[in-house]
């Protein structure tokens, strides 16, 4: 049995081509793909992710507990309502999983994990609270729903739903989170545009859905958040990098803190690790489609795409790809596609931002 | 209107019509586009090409997927759809109007075992269950 969102009978009303999303029952689309990706990038789309969890993390230990537990430092929040990306790591420095941290005051911190991660999340921070003796409370937030809402309209949308929020938009930061009682508004996101990350209790989410679209807003399917996500240069748990892969080889050393003399869990791991590979951005020069787990030979030797898409914006096919170290942007790399190697161009990435092409 | 029935199929999702002059113009379904989504990539076989039955012979891929087409029997490629290379959303607009290549079969009676728009129908609707 398939888990469901709070949203599930709205997105079927709305003819969504629903899938199984790592055990979840999730719309990949509602019609064209490449319709909603455009959508994003110039009016406003809506993402219900309510699969992810948010767990809020309470009692006077709550940043003490996080800044053992988490590889980017928390002590760089220190206004409310500040946000921070992280990695979790294990003892081997491996990634259990990505996260958005949130500050909202001394004792509740907020978290919100992966869909697919979550129970592991959960598991691993009672274990390592208990062990440290924290005493924090750990409360997953199932009762929540989260809507993402993206795109360069996404504040005249959200206004326009939400009467009064106005006040709380105008003045909300990139990367920082407001909460009124059980709804929480971050301006956060996972396509490169402007836009929010909004929480409201589950059984306002199909009200709030509806509100959302008679101001402007499409809906949007995963397959979209992929190829938007992708185009913005960012990780996707799972395939980017995982529970055996180092941070510093997966695009991430921007989030772990080794500056300070902080101690946290994979630290050690991470400071005696021989860093050997990096994550690069590939342009595909010949005609096809780059995908992840295709092979790809540099002159300092092998890689692999860890993920790779036809970029809707780009019109050309793009990807992200482990290779060893000394491979540059300008450099052209061969993939294996099938029975024949194609050329790739390095380039750095993000690929695209508010609309614009990097590249 | 999405099984036309002067065509025929086979059970990977290739339709396949009978020219006046003998040989079989080969696309895919609207079903397997439906299932596959919008299109960004088309390669169609070498002309002159000969190919087995069931033999891999082009590749259509989807934002989402990348999907093998065979080759529906034995025969030889005789022609490559250029157009539907450069603009691949045509197979997503009309998939029985944006066909893939031309064959010339090794034998025109291997035709009559491909399945018939009747055939095709209930195969299409086991799928779906």
């Amino acid at each position: 049995m398939l888990k469901q969102t709070p949203l599930n009978a709205t997105h079927r009303e709305l003819g969504a081509r629903m899938v199984d999303f790592g055990g979840w029952d999730m719309p990949v689309n509602y019609g064209s793909q490449i319709e909603e990706h455009h959508a994003v990038r110039t009016g406003c789309g809506l993402f219900d992710v309510s699969h992810m969890l948010p767990v809020d993390i309470r009692g006077d230990n709550a940043r003490a507990f996080l800044r053992r537990l988490m590889a980017n430092n928390v002590d760089k929040l220190q206004v409310s309502g500040k946000a921070l990306y992280s990695c979790m790591l294990n003892e081997t420095g491996g990634v259990i999983d990505d996260l958005i941290i949130y500050f909202m005051d001394e004792n509740w911190f907020r978290v919100v994990a992966n869909a697919g991660c979550a129970d592991k999340d959960l598991a691993w921070m009672e274990t390592m609270n208990a062990e440290w003796g924290m005493g924090v409370t750990l409360v997953p937030r199932r009762d929540l729903a989260m809507i993402a809402i993206q795109g360069p309209n996404a504040t005249r949308v959200l206004n326009h739903a939400l009467p009064g929020v106005d006040t709380i938009t105008a003045s909300l930061k990139p990367f920082t989170a407001a909460a009124m009682g059980e709804m929480f508004i971050a301006r956060t996101g996972y396509t490169g545009e402007d836009g929010f990350e909004a929480m409201v209790l589950a059984k306002a989410a199909p009200f709030f859905w509806r509100a959302l679209m008679e101001a402007g807003g499409r809906p949007i399917g995963l397959g979209a958040r992929d190829t938007l996500r992708l185009e913005a240069g960012m990780n996707l748990y799972g395939q980017d990098m995982n529970a055996t892969s180092n941070p510093l080889e997966s695009g991430l050393a921007w989030t772990v803190d080794l500056k300070t003399e902080r101690d946290f869990v994979g630290r050690t791991a991470l400071e005696t690790s021989e860093v050997t590979q990096q994550l690069v951005g590939l342009v595909l020069v010949d005609r096809g489609v780059l995908r992840s787990h295709q092979k790809i030979h540099t002159k300092n030797g092998a890689g692999e795409i860890t993920s790779g898409t036809f970029s809707p914006t780009m019109q050309q096919s793009i990807a992200l790809a482990r290779v060893p170290l000394g491979i540059a942007p300008g450099d052209e790399v061969e993939v294996e596609i099938r029975d024949k190697t194609l050329r790739a161009k390095v380039v750095k990435y993000p690929f695209v931002r508010n609309g614009k092409i990097l590249i | 209107m999405s099984i036309p029935a002067d065509l025929k199929y086979t059970p990977s999702h290739e339709w396949v019509r009978v020219e006046a002059d003998g040989t079989l113009t080969v696309g895919i379904t609207h079903h397997a586009q439906d299932l596959l989504g919008d299109m960004v990539f088309v390669e169609s076989p070498a002309t002159g090409r000969a190919l087995a039955k069931g033999e891999e012979c082009a590749v259509v891929e989807s934002v989402k997927a990348a999907s093998d087409v065979y080759a529906p029997v034995a025969g030889e490629v005789v022609a490559a759809n250029g157009e539907v290379e450069s603009s691949p959303e045509s197979v997503n607009q009309d998939a029985y109007a944006a066909w893939l290549f031309k064959l010339k079969p090794a034998n025109p009676a291997d035709v009559d075992a491909l399945l018939d728009a009747a055939a095709y129908q209930k195969l299409v609707e086991s799928d779906a269950h």
